[in-house]
């Protein structure tokens, strides 16, 4: 995939920054570098915002909140209404706009049909203390078009302009200047099956295992406990299986293309006792938390799906990792240490070796 | 869980025809009357690993010197702790075995000789493997000067004039004592460095699966291995001729290897074919003393004397490179990925542990090796000089009018030849014409024959009466993959058991589906089509041509270290061991799925049609 002046694909090879794509984006393109495969998108940087915003857009939003009363709710309400607005209508410039159609057709190439889309906010400022309120974690899910896509990534940089942050900033004495914005635009998961791996055995911490809960369709279902799913435990070096257990999953929910929204349905009979990962799904999904927990040097929690709209050997997808925290908060004895009776050197250990032999 | 027993011995029904059969084995390798309480007492499994079919009477040679020589090394030499030899008997042909614990209270006092004795080798495990090496190379060149040349008509007059004294039928004693003794002393030095190389193995293994609870036995496996060992030398030998041949344009002449003679002199009389055979000469020592069998039996089919097996073998690889596959072995990815594996479990462990596991695992590394590859000295090397002497003498003796045919000898027992040997000289020496043998053998033998093809009838039983509740002796469980869930699934105690589901070891990693293969004996090896699954009770290493052939190997007994479970991870296939009944239960042609990384064979029934009164009585409780 291509990447151009306002455009950056995850998988566009350049290397991400901050600046340029927010945390959110940046984090995205580390994580398709590293081999963790996120759901395709691209990013709109930092250039299409300023661009978009100094088409002399920035001195009309200047002019409207010049000599707002931050005490004045109603007028600060009234500013903001406008100036989202005038972000929302404003004809985007017509190169940045053929950039952004450019991207979208790139992407939608990889699918057979047009598939729905995600926009998110990318903040390059997470740390500030608006940034929860800035309307600098909006997400639109579902988008169909390229109209509908177009409109949300500017319904992002309006965000910047809630009440709340127009306050904040009067209040604060931040200017106008420096804000900034990139916006994420990545595939709507159509998962066909999905769960969490954790790269230790939760039940004592053995991180020479891999734990997989799977169940069929998005992964809500697995992380709020509404179904028995599928539990594999697998060694981390060889990914051989070392045990399954194969969940009754009698529920899933899958997305809806009428509602644009995720339905519960029951699985049919024929598919609720049957593993919900090939074997080579299975491996793959181990291979993604092993690579996520050598990116991240520490123990992973992460959140994938088995995306139907992909190619097999592409189809699986990195929907969150996170540091595991219940075992690896006493790192010392996370790693597996020897006590017992074979621990030592020499042949004294060979002899308790022998003779204490495992059941 | 309920508790099971397997039938005793005495419940065994003796198949119709083998009436008698205790009186064709020695006394002391058949259960006793007056020792009937104290037998049925023990667990008994069967080894059908090592000898999976009848055994004929002079054929018990080698389970007694392997099993008693096993023993003595445990009990005599090591004073392994907690473990002594293992007992064993011969029941309607099959070979039973019993471990012997060592009393509770005897085992403290053991500890400090045995690490005294393992330390001696430990320390110096290369020079003593070396010194080892020649003992065994000048056992095996002792056994090759034997011979077993006719009786001379009368005595020459050389001897007279030298005061030698003697007919010469001392050399024939004398040659078939030391035949048989040196083949019990390469037995003895057989067990010399093995019981080591397990316990090096058990050390690790047992280290392993403590830091690592429920690691895979594969990857400890994996972690010590040999990847280029001896052992795969004979094949290796195979695949180079192959190449060899294709380089010089030969592989035409290889289309009837049934026919070797005219085969190699088509070779070595078309151009280039000169340098072929001249490295097909040069393969033969020691390399072609390499059987399809096990070393265990008379009929076991020795490269050097049967150059159809070889050239067959050659034939199948030069296909295989003129279709474009890549015949040898991929030593380097396998040797990269065992660094792999090592690295990584040792990555999982802090300074100390990793210093422990790294020793431990060094340790392994080094003894280990000896597992497989003494295989071709003892097994293939000194067994094949062995049976290709008793050969030549069992020849002679036909010759001189002892049987009426040579393969008669496998119908008696070692010390019942050398009577006949004494009945021979005593006809010879008196001028007696023929031997007594001459009447008094043939009904006998042919009584024997008629036994051991009715015992030849029934499978063994798996094991013999009660199972300890949990099987600790750790030889057994290593060698013979006789594991409490093991012994359990025998007995149908298995509570997680499917329907058309076999379990066994996960010996070798990996899914397949495809067509099984059923091989009962070495024999049919030919008749395995490329792709099928292999199914046997057993397999030897020697079979490693087949093993570029098929897709998965499945078998009735074996354990994580069996010759299938090995040979199978050193070419990549998935194999389950130690199944039990594979080999009864399956049919050629069955369609399977073998997991050879959860120790799972499925028959898939594409329409399973039932009809028939069996159909009702199948529970699907």
């Amino acid at each position: 995939m291509s990447n151009n002046e306002f455009i950056e694909f995850f998988d566009g090879g350049k290397e991400p920054t901050l600046d340029s794509l927010g945390g959110k984006g940046a984090s995205l393109v580390t994580m398709t570098a590293a081999g963790m495969p996120v759901p395709p998108g691209f990013v709109v940087n930092t250039e299409a915002f300023r661009t978009f915003m100094h088409s002399g857009l920035s001195e009309e939003i200047a002019e409207r909140l010049k000599g707002l009363d931050p005490e004045d709710v109603q007028a600060a309400d009234a500013a903001s209404a406008a100036i989202r607005e005038m972000i929302i209508s404003r004809p985007v410039p017509e190169e940045l706009g053929n950039a952004t159609r450019e991207a979208y057709a790139q992407l939608q190439s990889r699918f057979e049909s047009e598939v729905p889309l995600a926009v998110r906010s990318s903040a390059t400022a997470e740390d500030l203390p608006d940034a929860s309120f800035a309307g600098q974690q909006d997400t639109y899910l579902w988008l169909n078009g390229y109209r509908e896509v177009a409109d949300h990534i500017r319904a992002c940089f309006a965000s910047l302009y809630t009440t709340r942050a127009i306050i904040y900033r009067i209040k604060n004495q931040i200017p106008d200047e420096g804000l900034c914005m990139a916006v994420v635009v990545q595939k709507m998961v159509n998962a066909k099956s999905a769960g969490v791996a954790m790269t230790l055995d939760p039940t004592n911490g053995d991180r020479s295992k891999i734990t997989v809960d799977a169940s069929w369709g998005v992964g809500e279902m697995v992380v709020s406990g509404t179904v028995t799913p599928d539990n594999i435990q697998l060694d981390k070096v060889t990914l051989a299986v070392i045990h399954e257990h194969i969940g009754d999953k009698h529920a899933e929910m899958v997305p809806d293309a009428a509602t644009n929204t995720l339905v519960e349905r029951d699985v049919e009979e024929a598919r609720r006792t049957v593993r919900c990962l090939s074997d080579t799904e299975l491996a793959a999904v181990a291979q993604l938390a092993k690579r996520a927990e050598k990116h991240y040097k520490a123990p992973q929690d992460i959140e994938w799906a088995i995306d139907a709209d992909l190619p097999e050997g592409e189809n699986l997808l990195l929907l969150q990792a996170r540091p595991e925290t219940v075992h690896s908060a006493k790192t010392p004895e996370a790693k597996p240490k020897s006590t017992g009776y074979s621990s030592s050197l020499g042949f004294g250990s060979i002899t308790a070796s022998l003779t204490k032999i495992s059941g | 869980m309920t508790m099971k027993s397997f039938p005793k011995p005495s419940d065994l029904p003796v198949p119709a025809g083998a009436e008698g059969w205790e009186e064709i084995y020695p006394y002391y390798l058949v259960f006793q009357d007056e020792l009937k309480e104290q037998e049925d007492a023990k667990f008994w499994f069967c080894d059908s690993q090592h000898w999976p079919t009848v055994f004929k009477p002079f054929e018990t040679i080698g389970g007694e010197f392997a099993v008693k020589c096993l023993g003595q090394y445990n009990a005599r030499h090591l004073m392994i702790p907690n473990a002594n030899g293992i007992d064993f008997r011969i029941h309607q042909g099959y070979l039973y075995m019993s471990p012997i614990p060592v009393p509770d209270e005897q085992i403290a006092a053991r500890v400090s000789e045995f690490e005294a004795r393992i330390g001696h080798y430990f320390g110096d495990w290369e020079n003593k493997l070396a010194a080892w090496h020649t003992k065994v190379k000048g056992t095996i060149a002792d056994m090759e000067a034997l011979r077993f040349d006719p009786l001379p008509e009368i005595v020459p007059f050389e001897d007279m004039e030298n005061g030698v004294g003697k007919d010469g039928s001392q050399v024939l004693l004398d040659n078939y004592d030391k035949l048989i003794s040196l083949t019990y002393q390469n037995w003895q030095y057989h067990f010399e460095f093995l019981n080591l190389g397990y316990i090096a193995y058990l050390d690790f293994f047992n280290f392993c699966k403590e830091v690592f609870p429920n690691i895979p036995d594969q990857s400890i496996a994996t972690m010590v291995q040999g990847v280029d060992m001896e052992l795969f030398r004979p094949d290796d030998e195979l695949k180079a001729l192959a190449l060899l041949a294709v380089e010089l344009k030969l592989s035409e002449l290889f289309s009837n290897t049934d026919d070797p003679a005219a085969t190699l002199a088509a070779i070595a009389a078309a151009p280039g074919g000169e340098r072929w055979i001249a490295q097909w000469e040069e393969a033969h020592e020691p390399w072609f003393n390499f059987t399809i069998g096990n070393g265990f039996y008379g009929h076991d089919k020795y490269w050097n004397e049967n150059p159809e097996i070889p050239l067959g073998f050659i034939a199948d690889y030069i296909r295989r490179v003129e279709e474009g596959a890549q015949i040898l072995r991929p030593t380097e990815k396998l040797i990269a990925e065992k660094e792999r594996i090592v690295e990584e479990y040792a990555d999982l462990l802090d300074g100390e542990t990793a210093q422990v596991f790294e020793a431990k695992r060094a340790l392994a590394a080094t003894a280990y090796p000896y597992v497989e590859n003494h295989n071709f000295y003892i097994e293939h090397w000194t067994m094949g000089v062995f049976w290709r002497k008793v050969r030549e003498l069992s020849r002679m003796l036909a010759d001189a009018g002892v049987f009426e045919d040579p393969g008669d000898l496998l119908y008696l027992g070692r010390n019942e030849v050398r009577d006949v040997l004494f009945d021979l000289v005593t006809s010879f020496g008196i001028g007696a014409g023929e031997p007594i043998a001459a009447v008094a053998l043939p009904k006998k033998i042919a009584k024997r024959r008629q036994i051991v093809d009715a015992l030849k009838t029934a499978r063994p039983a798996p094991a013999l009466n009660t199972p300890p509740e949990s099987i600790t002796e750790p030889f057994t469980r290593m060698l013979w993959g006789i594991t409490t869930e093991q012994v359990q699934s025998w007995l149908g105690n298995d509570e997680d058991a499917q329907e058309n589901v076999l379990k066994g070891m996960a010996a070798s990693p990996g899914t397949v589906e495809g067509v099984a293969r059923v091989v009962m004996h070495a024999d049919e090896l030919g008749q395995i089509q490329p792709g099928e699954i292999l199914v046997a009770p057993i397999t030897a290493p020697s079979w490693g041509p087949i093993f570029g052939k098929i897709k998965a190997t499945v078998t009735d007994i074996g354990g994580m270290m069996s010759h299938a479970a090995i040979v199978c991870r050193e070419y990549d296939l998935p194999a389950v061991t130690g199944t039990g009944s594979a080999s009864t239960t399956i049919k050629t042609g069955d369609r399977l799925r073998v997991d050879g990384g959860k120790g799972t064979v499925e028959i898939l029934v594409d329409s399973p049609v039932l009809t028939g009164p069996s159909a009702h009585s199948h529970n699907h409780g």
